[in-house]
Formats: structure tokens, sequence, C-alpha cells
């Protein structure tokens, strides 16, 4: 037996990252009374209500598949509270489109636009599934820097600058992961007004759009002549705290949406029932919980972020999402050899800003979905650390 | 609500200097405004919140809620009623309400029999009162907001993207 050949893995996914960043994830997990803030995801528990109408539907025998583009009724759902909350209207009959949370929608517009070699200019720092699921739908990444601009924010020209005959698509994530940044309705309108001037798609991944603190979150499809260009993307992970239900949603142009549809088909089937029933609730009765947390967040923001600047880690004030995204260079270190060293010495884990692209070297990234107590605890810790 | 009333609800021991940061105020700002609120009375006092059950096992401490049928006085109605009935020390909790009794009390004493005694010579005298029923409290599960019991370590991973 050539167990060379028997388990060898496709040279596509053999050269994708884990890299470096894996090593200091186990080393992480590998430890006992760390104080975290290096999660993507929320400390609080997901709404009771939310939890018990999962429960009621499971005990209703609510256990079997549904249509492929989710249960009408939650489409229906999706369609009032997004026209309510911000103004979008889509048609829950065929510009909708229930998937496994945003990385499943992602992965799904990706695979339904592109052809093998297209383009799709995608900002870094980002969230780390962008370059990947561009690389499994055969397209090619183009990375825009944004490690220099200012509050890390893409720019109309610094898209324009990038665009080719091959540029299919956009990707945008407001407000950020791993920076917080978000755009005024100004930015907004001369980001699409590239898209528009150049005939691609945009992406827009608007995930934590109900983590907004200092600007008024503005839909890109809600901006005029962007419905038919944008593919809308949010879910219910990060402002319901309902990361572990797996649920999200994608919007835009019935062709696309129908063609992600037949992927997520044949793929995934669809999203599982017991969560489209939670979601339901989410949706119905979920703003008040998802304010509460909000405002809880920003408090936590605002101490977070005061406390870094403090101890020298230079930091501008997120606009929205639960992390900051700091810079380490006053102390000389790189951001892995600062989250490592931190690690060790003071038992506090925060994410290397070279995660999230190859130009983070000097950055971390601190999540303030941590108790209050947490956050003070872990600046006073960092507080020691750079002192050292 | 306010966001400084928030925050001390959550915890009065935050001081104007956190709760500046928090909220983006001035310490000034945050100082005065709790003054202010001090002055008017929307803030009446900072307490400590303790475990009755740490309490009970330490002090012996009982409570019981307790149903109290009155007859309601005339010009006066329930208030100067209630008034006798709540400034017993022993009532810490004192409710007027709809349906088939009148008064809600919650009732704290050390033992069993302080309890029952305060019921059967102090309450039950009353003129007004025509009935009561007594509901010791075996365990408490969450108070004003606050769960009682230690939660289950969250499965939350400590890093990810
Ligand atoms: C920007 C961004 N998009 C998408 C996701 C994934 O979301 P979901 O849980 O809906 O798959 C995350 C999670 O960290 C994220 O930060």
């Amino acid at each position: 037996m050539n167990k060379n050949k028997l388990h060898k893995i496709s040279t596509l996914v053999d050269e994708l990252p884990p890299s470096g960043i894996r090593a200091f994830f186990d080393l992480v997990l590998g430890m006992d009374d760390v104080i975290s803030l290096g999660v993507g995801e929320p400390d609080f528990v997901t709404p009771w209500h939310i939890c018990e109408a999962a429960v009621f539907a499971l005990e209703k025998g609510y256990t079997s598949y549904t249509s492929n583009r989710g249960l009408k009724s939650l489409l229906e759902q999706i369609a009032i509270f997004i026209k309510k909350e911000r103004n979008i209207i889509y048609n829950p009959e065929n510009e909708i489109l229930v998937t496994v949370g945003v990385s499943e929608a992602m992965d799904l517009v990706m695979r339904a636009i592109l052809d093998s070699g297209d383009e799709v200019i995608v900002p870094e720092p980002c969230y780390v599934s962008y370059i990947p699921t561009v690389k499994l739908a055969g397209g090619n990444p183009v990375i825009l820097e944004t490690w220099e601009l200012p509050g890390f924010k893409v720019t109309a020209e610094s898209i324009e600058k990038l665009i080719t005959p091959k540029t299919r698509a956009v990707v945008l994530n407001y407000p950020s992961n791993p920076t917080g940044a978000s755009y005024t309705k100004k930015e907004l309108e001369s980001i699409a007004e590239v898209i528009k001037r150049n005939d691609v798609l945009l992406i827009s991944d608007e995930i934590y759009d109900h983590l907004s603190y200092d600007i008024p979150h503005i839909a890109m499809p809600t901006l005029p002549e962007m419905k038919e260009r944008t593919v809308y993307l949010n879910g219910f992970s990060k402002g319901h705290a309902m990361t572990g239900f797996r649920i999200g949603y994608a919007c835009g142009p019935e062709k696309i949406i129908s063609a992600m549809t037949k992927i997520h088909q044949y793929t995934m089937l669809c999203a599982p029932i017991v969560s489209q029933m939670a979601a339901i609730e989410a949706l119905k009765n979920g703003m008040p919980e998802v304010k509460k947390m909000a405002r809880e967040y920003n408090r936590r923001r605002r101490l977070l972020v005061a406390g870094l600047n403090d101890c020298g880690l230079k930091c501008h004030l997120p606009e929205g999402a639960f992390y900051a995204f700091a810079s380490v260079e006053s102390t000389g270190m790189t951001g892995m050899e600062f989250a490592t060293k931190l690690l060790q010495q003071e038992k506090v884990a925060v994410v290397p800003g070279e995660a999230f692209g190859s130009g983070g070297g000097k950055f971390i990234r601190l999540a303030y979905a941590a108790s209050l107590s947490d956050i003070e605890e872990a600046v006073r810790r960092i507080k020691r650390f750079v002192k050292k | 609500m306010d966001d400084i009333l928030e925050i001390l609800i959550q915890d009065a021991r935050k001081s104007p200097a956190e709760i500046a940061e928090m909220t983006g105020k001035s310490e000034k700002e945050v100082a005065d405004a709790i003054a202010d609120y001090e002055k008017k009375g929307t803030i009446l006092k900072y307490r400590a919140v303790l475990n009755p059950e740490h309490i009970a096992e330490t002090d012996g401490a009982v409570r019981a809620w307790i149903e109290v049928s009155i007859t309601p006085q005339r010009g006066a109605g329930f208030d100067s009623i209630a008034e006798r009935i709540y400034k017993f020390s022993e009532v810490k909790n004192c409710y007027l309400l709809s349906g088939g009794f009148d008064l809600l009390l919650l009732v704290e004493g050390h033992s069993l029999q302080e309890v029952a005694g305060f019921v059967s010579q102090k309450l039950s005298t009353l003129e007004n009162v025509t009935a009561t029923s007594t509901h010791f409290m075996l365990k408490v599960y969450k108070e004003n907001g606050d769960v009682f019991q230690n939660t289950e370590k969250s499965e939350r991973l400590a890093i990810s993207l």
C-alpha cells in the first residue's frame, strides 16, 4: 500500500493555511485558568426565550428536513425583520436563503459566482474564512491592504486600484472582525460608486450590524442601485449570541440566490430545523436582548480601549463588533511574540494579528466579549506585562 | 435606563472614574449625575447582595411569604393597616396585591418558632386582619435577577477566530 498516494490531499487544500497560528492556538487550548480575550463569539449564553423555543420545537417533534431554502415562516420573518430593522426589502420566495451560518453563505456565494481564475478583492485584515473560500471556489483572492489606512477602513480609491477585467466581486465586512471598523453613509456611498462604475458584485458580510456603537448601521443593499449588485449576508451568531445554533442567511438577486440554493441543496440539504425554529423566535422577540447585550459590549469596549492606550498599546476606538485591534509596536515585540509571552507569563489569551492577514505582524486582536471583571483583570495583567 | 444607573445596579462599587471610562463621559459629569440621583431619591441606598442560603447556614435565618387578608378601613383604605404591619422590623417586604388576598409580606426571623410567633401573636391579632396564610421558603433559585446556584462552566473555547 502506498500511503502517500492513498492519503494524498488535493494541492489546493494542502496549500491552505492554518500555518503558524495553529501552534499558538494549541498552546492556548492546552492551558488552564486563562483569562481569554481571544474569542470570536459572545460570552453571553443565547437568551433563554430562544433556547426555550428550540426545546419546544424538539418536544413538538420538529426533527425533519425542511425545504432547501428554509422554513417558509422563517423566510417570511427574515423579510419582515430586515425591512423593519434595516429598511431592506427582499422577497422571501426567491431572494432569501437560510444557511448554516454566514460561513456557509460565504462559501456558497463564491462557488455560485466564480469561474476558475476570477478575482475577488478581499480587504485585509479580515475574517479568516474569506480567502480560503475564494480559493476553494477556484477564484483568485486579491488582497486589499488596509493596515495603514485610517481606522483600517477600505476606501473607494483603494478598491479601484485593484480592479481588473477579471474582478468579479469585492468583499466588505462591517462592523469588522478583527478591527471593529464600520462606515458612515457617506463612506459607503463612495464605495458603492466604485462598485457601480466597474460593474462588480459586492458581497457584504454585515453579521455584526446590531453591534454598532457610534455610527448608525446602514445596510449596503439600501443604497441606490446597490440591491441588484449586492449579496447581503447576515445571521444570528453575534447579535443574538447564537453561534452554536449554526444559522444565518443570504439575500440577493434572484439568479444568484437560486444558484446558491442549488449548491446548498446538494451539499447541505437544509439548515437544522431546530435552529430554524429558534431563529424565528429570535427574529420575532429578540431585539430587546440584543440591545441589552450591545449596551453591555459598548461599556466594555470603552474600558478595554482606554486600558490598552494607557498601556501604550495604540488602539483606535472600534465602531462596532466586539474586538479591539491594537498595535504592540511600542513594546518592540511582534504580535505573535507578545501574545505568546503574555499567555505564558500572565495567562491572558489574545490573538496575534497575523491570523487576519500577512501584514498583521505588529497587531493583536482582543475581544471584549468577556465579563467586565475579566477585562479589568486582563488590563491589569497587560499593564504589568508591558512594564517589565 | 440611564447608562450610569444600569452600571450601578450591577455593581454599586464602580467609581465615577471607572463609570466615566465605560460611558465616555467625564468623571465630573458622572459624579454630578450620581449626586443628583441621590438627591432626588432615585438612588435610595447602596448595599451588598448576600446569598440567603449562606446567611441561613450561619445565622439560622428563616424566611416566609405571608398572604394577609384585611378589611380596609374607612377613609384610609388599605394604607393605614399596611403601615401598621410593615413597621414591624420582621417584615422585609410588603405589597398590596389584587386577587384572593390583600397584602403579601416577606417576613424574616431567626427560627421557625420566631416567624410562627410573629404571625400568631402580632399579625393575626391585629383588628383588621381577617386571615393569614404562611409559606416558609425552602430554597432560593433566583432573587432580583441574581441566580443563586453555581452555574456550569461554559464550553466556550478560550480562543477562536
Ligand atoms: C466577519 C464574520 N463573518 C462570519 C462569521 C461566521 O459566522 P457564522 O457563525 O454565521 O457562520 C464570523 C465569525 O466569527 C465573522 O467574524
